[in-house]
């Protein structure tokens, strides 16, 4: 027995060196944590930088010791890399601790404590892309956001949220900032937007679709523009009568009226079993700050209602960044690798502190799966919606959707997911543009930019 | 100039604390009295340094001279406990009057640092304490008829902890003290010690399956009281102490298995019953997911964050910002030590207060008196527990529990409880060390066989009996061994 309490004092030094060993980190980086600004007083806070090198935020100091906080891109990286000022946001702030640590040579920190200058941070490397950023914040011209990722590795590449604010001057407009509730230009519409995924939804729905039935091939559709069941009444877009079609017309044509239909002879509770598997109303790997994307549906749902689910609208709500993520399980075999935005911290003289090991997250479908999927998308830039994409230097498979949101008089917002060169992935492209109109009119030639971008670089 | 100090100091503080703590357990291993009375001289030499480096530190920082009178104050009541256990108790174990002195060295910086105000009540309670502690040891080896009060420390500690559930005032969300007169009495730290002297009264000479129930029953008293109180720590303490003092007395497992599934049973239903214990265990699980609930996380991820800060070798005193921490004097002063002294530095105090439990169950197992062993024992668990919950508690280990570290932490109850306990201790470690001599003496004899044994009292003839064949040292080893194996 006096091994025991031998043993509990023990156990209090083994938690306390596991303590500083392991949790600290995490602990103080919480965004609870107060005592980081202590730091600011021993450290400069250290650069963040595209994986190029280009610098995205760096602390400048004048010769009387004033720091300021520069954003030499300003509005482009704003969400992403975020802002100090009253609070931060982004990497600025999921990053902040390690921006305030400095690995610097030992005896020159030690030197300098005594000499009381500040210590160097260490600089965030991220796996950001600076040429893409800038042509996917071009290319976007409405509000809405583009999220570019690699697909085998979980990179993400860009990050672009509209509207936007000048992280440099934003102190300044801060009150007129945040009381504008209209555009809520702070918020990051990549990783927060809930927006109706509209026909990008129906990768899902034909994932459900191939788990029930276990092939699509027996499916067949005439399609007269509109479907009536349960006393409420479907149309395609722009009450467009597709015909005749198989499943993969039917998910080439965005045809919702196939797809209602397709959503009606579904198991709810499978239905949404496939959904959740696909991480709906589930938590996601990222490290800034992001919406839960939800879904629900069951067997008692009325067919109204799943009617809508099927085609994405209903009460399906999803980000920008996890249907890039669905996408990018799609073009991995089915794999999800876990995103990310931090590739290294290197201290300020270049020695790498920390590096970002690429990890599977989770498998959500079946490589089978994944490979049916990516010919239904394949289908929709050979014969669909997104028929521009063929002039891009390698095949590109996706979906386009436009979905209806609050206000019918408006525009539908304008969304595409997908990804190039099919036989080996590249990158996966997730725009949607707000109020823009179909998917073909605005997201597919914006994703087209970017996809030719990163081929003619 | 101040700064190259204070960054020296850190260094300076933890290897101070890094050689007492050595000497604490390097003198088990001396076996010459002279080389042990050298090391106890040495860690006495390592406590002052460190508390003159601490406060030079701090009086550089504030320029405030109250720091130079603290120290004056703190070397004054070390020295000066120091003479006295020399004068009156040369017998006394010097390594727990030695930890003592540390233990209360770290509570009197960190006070001082945090405020100064308590720093000096505590002082002045510390000062008293210590001066009605000196009795104490008397009154132990003097009074024999402390075994016979058994009902008398039931009925007074189930009535103080009776009046603090019915008087006492709220403080966050538990009963804990009452007021008389200006004053705050924590009771339940008075009783942790009557109730030792219970359950061994009752236990000392039956252990019959009666005796054991009336002991329950009474310790279960305790106990609920407690918990109605919603001192969840105290509780838990009392219940740990009750357990381990059943199962030495009685060596049977069974009762020990009963107890340990009791206890379970009675923290899941704790669990169902109150929410307040749930929510304590929601907060452990992720006290930043419950960050702003009342009564959520906050204080935890306060209290983490000071470790945190703190790392292995602190911020330094003055340069970190423990007056975040929420009740950091009292529950929480342990994130504050971590935060300017060190995780280092924690972990060493850690192991002097392992030390003090060692030395406590040392003497216990070299009792002869079951009243006297059963007393050590319930106390040494009590005080190590302690410390396990509240240190637990503090780096999230464990439930936050709501107890305090004994003699670091402020609050004079808990202050004048734990002294008082120290000289129980002492009073026992003589009567051991008398018991010692007598053995000694009775081995001198045999020594001298040609020389006539004079007839004894039949006092002495049953010790003899059962001492009589074995040598001192022999006898030692075995009681070591027991010791490391019951």
């Amino acid at each position: 027995m006096a091994y025991l309490f031998v043993g509990i004092f023990l156990s209090l030094i083994g938690y306390m060196v596991y303590f500083n060993f392991k949790l600290k980190d995490d602990v103080i980086n919480s965004p609870y944590n107060s005592r980081q600004n202590a730091y600011e007083e021993r450290i400069v806070r250290g650069e963040i930088r595209s994986n190029d090198g280009t610098v995205l935020a760096q602390t400048q100091t004048d010769a009387e010791g004033n720091e300021t906080r520069v954003y030499p891109m300003g509005n482009v990286f704003a969400h992403v890399v975020g802002y100090m000022a009253s609070g931060k946001s982004g990497l600025e702030s999921s990053e902040n601790y390690t921006l305030l640590t400095s690995h610097a040579n030992p005896v020159e920190k030690v030197t300098n404590e005594f000499k009381e200058v500040k210590n160097q941070g260490d600089n965030v490397i991220t796996t950001l892309d600076a040429n893409l950023q800038q042509v996917a914040y071009d290319a976007l011209q409405t509000n809405g956001a583009v999220v570019v990722m690699e697909p085998d590795t979980g990179k993400i590449l860009a990050c672009v949220s509209k509207p936007d604010f000048d992280p440099n001057t934003l102190a300044e407009q801060w009150d007129e900032i945040v009381n504008d509730s209209e555009n809520s230009s702070l918020l990051n519409r990549a990783f927060q937007g809930l927006y109706p995924p509209g026909s990008t939804f129906k990768i899902v729905t034909s994932l459900a679709y191939l788990r029930q039935f276990g092939t699509l091939d027996g499916f067949s559709f005439d399609c007269e523009g509109e479907l009536t069941a349960g006393g409420y009444t479907i149309h395609c877009y722009n009450s467009n009568v597709h015909g005749h079609e198989d499943f993969a017309d039917a998910f080439a044509n965005s045809c919702n009226t196939a797809f209602s239909q397709i959503g009606l002879s579904l198991n709810g509770d499978q239905f949404a079993q496939t959904a959740e598997d696909l991480l709906f109303n589930k938590e996601l790997p990222l490290e800034l700050p992001y919406s839960k994307s939800s879904f629900s549906l069951n067997d008692s749902t009325a067919d109204a209602l799943t009617m809508q689910t099927a085609i994405g609208q209903g009460d399906t709500l999803a980000t920008p960044i996890h249907m890039a993520m669905i996408a990018s399980a799609v073009a991995n075999d089915g794999v999800l690798m876990t995103p990310y935005l931090v590739d290294r911290v290197e201290s300020y003289t270049g020695t790498v502190v920390r590096e970002t090991k690429q990890q599977e997250y989770d498998t959500l479908m079946t490589a089978s799966e994944a490979e049916t999927l990516t010919q239904l998308m394949r289908g929709v830039v050979e014969n669909g919606t997104a028929k521009p994409l063929q002039e891009v230097p390698v095949p590109v498979a996706g979906k386009t959707g436009s979905a209806e949101h609050g206000d019918l008089s408006e525009p539908a917002h304008s969304w595409f997911v997908g990804f190039s060169n099919v036989d080996n992935p590249d990158i996966v492209v997730c725009v949607i543009a707000e109020k823009a109109g179909s998917g073909s009119e605005a997201a597919v030639p914006i994703a087209k930019k970017i996809f030719n971008a990163y081929y003619n670089n | 100039m101040v700064t190259v100090i204070v960054n020296l100091s850190r260094y300076l503080i933890l290897i101070l604390m890094l050689l007492y703590t050595l000497q604490c357990f390097s003198v088990f291993g001396k076996k010459n009295e002279e080389d042990k009375r050298n090391v106890m001289r040495k860690q006495i030499v390592s406590t002052l340094f460190m508390d003159f480096v601490a406060f030079l530190v701090m009086y550089l920082q504030t320029e405030d001279i109250w720091m130079g009178y603290g120290c004056a104050a703190v070397f004054g009541y070390i020295i000066g406990v120091q003479v006295l256990y020399r004068i009156f108790y040369p017998k006394a174990s010097l390594l727990l009057v030695n930890n003592m002195c540390m233990l209360l060295s770290i509570g009197f910086i960190i006070l001082a640092r945090l405020d100064m105000d308590s720093a000096r009540k505590q002082y002045l309670i510390a000062v008293a304490g210590t001066l009605i502690s000196l009795v104490v040891p008397v009154i132990v080896r003097k009074v024999r008829s402390l075994k016979n009060l058994t009902w008398l420390y039931a009925v007074a500690g189930i009535g103080m902890l009776g009046v603090v559930l019915v008087l006492a005032t709220v403080s966050r969300g538990a009963k804990l003290s009452i007021e008389i007169g200006g004053i705050t009495f924590q009771l339940s730290e008075v009783v942790k010690i009557t109730f030792v002297f219970f359950v061994a009264g009752i236990l000392r000479k039956d252990t019959s399956f009666r005796n054991v129930a009336v002991a329950t029953v009474v310790s279960a008293a305790h106990v609920l009281i407690l918990v109605a109180s919603k001192d969840l720590g105290s509780a838990l303490v009392f219940f740990v102490a009750y357990l381990v003092m059943v199962y030495v007395a009685t060596k049977k497992l069974r009762y020990a298995a009963a107890g340990l599934a009791g206890g379970c049973v009675a923290s899941v239903g704790a669990y169902y019953l109150f929410s307040h214990v749930r929510q304590r265990v929601i907060t452990w699980k992720d006290p930043f997911a419950v960050y702003n609930e009342v009564g959520g996380g906050y204080q935890v991820a306060q209290s983490l964050f000071a470790v945190g800060a703190g790392g292995w070798f602190g911020m330094g005193l003055f340069e970190g910002t423990p007056e975040k921490i929420p009740i950091a004097k009292k529950d929480f002063i342990f994130a504050a030590i971590c935060e300017e002294m060190g995780g280092l530095f924690c972990i060493c105090m850690l192991l002097v207060c392992m030390s003090c439990f060692l030395m406590i169950i040392n003497i216990s197992m070299r009792m002869n008196n079951r009243f006297y062993k059963l007393i050590a024992l319930g106390l040494g668990a009590e005080y190590a527990f302690q410390v396990f919950l509240t240190v637990g508690g503090s780096v999230n280990f464990i439930p936050l529990t709501g107890i305090t570290l004994p003699l670091v932490a402020y609050g004079g109850s808990s202050v004048i409880a734990t002294i008082l306990v120290f000289a129980i201790i002492q009073g026992l470690y003589i009567l051991r060390e008398d018991e010692g001599e007598q053995i000694e003496k009775q081995k001198h004899k045999k020594d001298k066989p040609k020389k006539p044994t004079k007839p004894r009292g039949g006092k002495y003839r049953k010790e003899d009996e059962e001492y009589g064949e074995k040598s001192l040292e022999e006898k030692i080893r075995e009681q070591t061994e027991k010791s490391l194996n019951w």
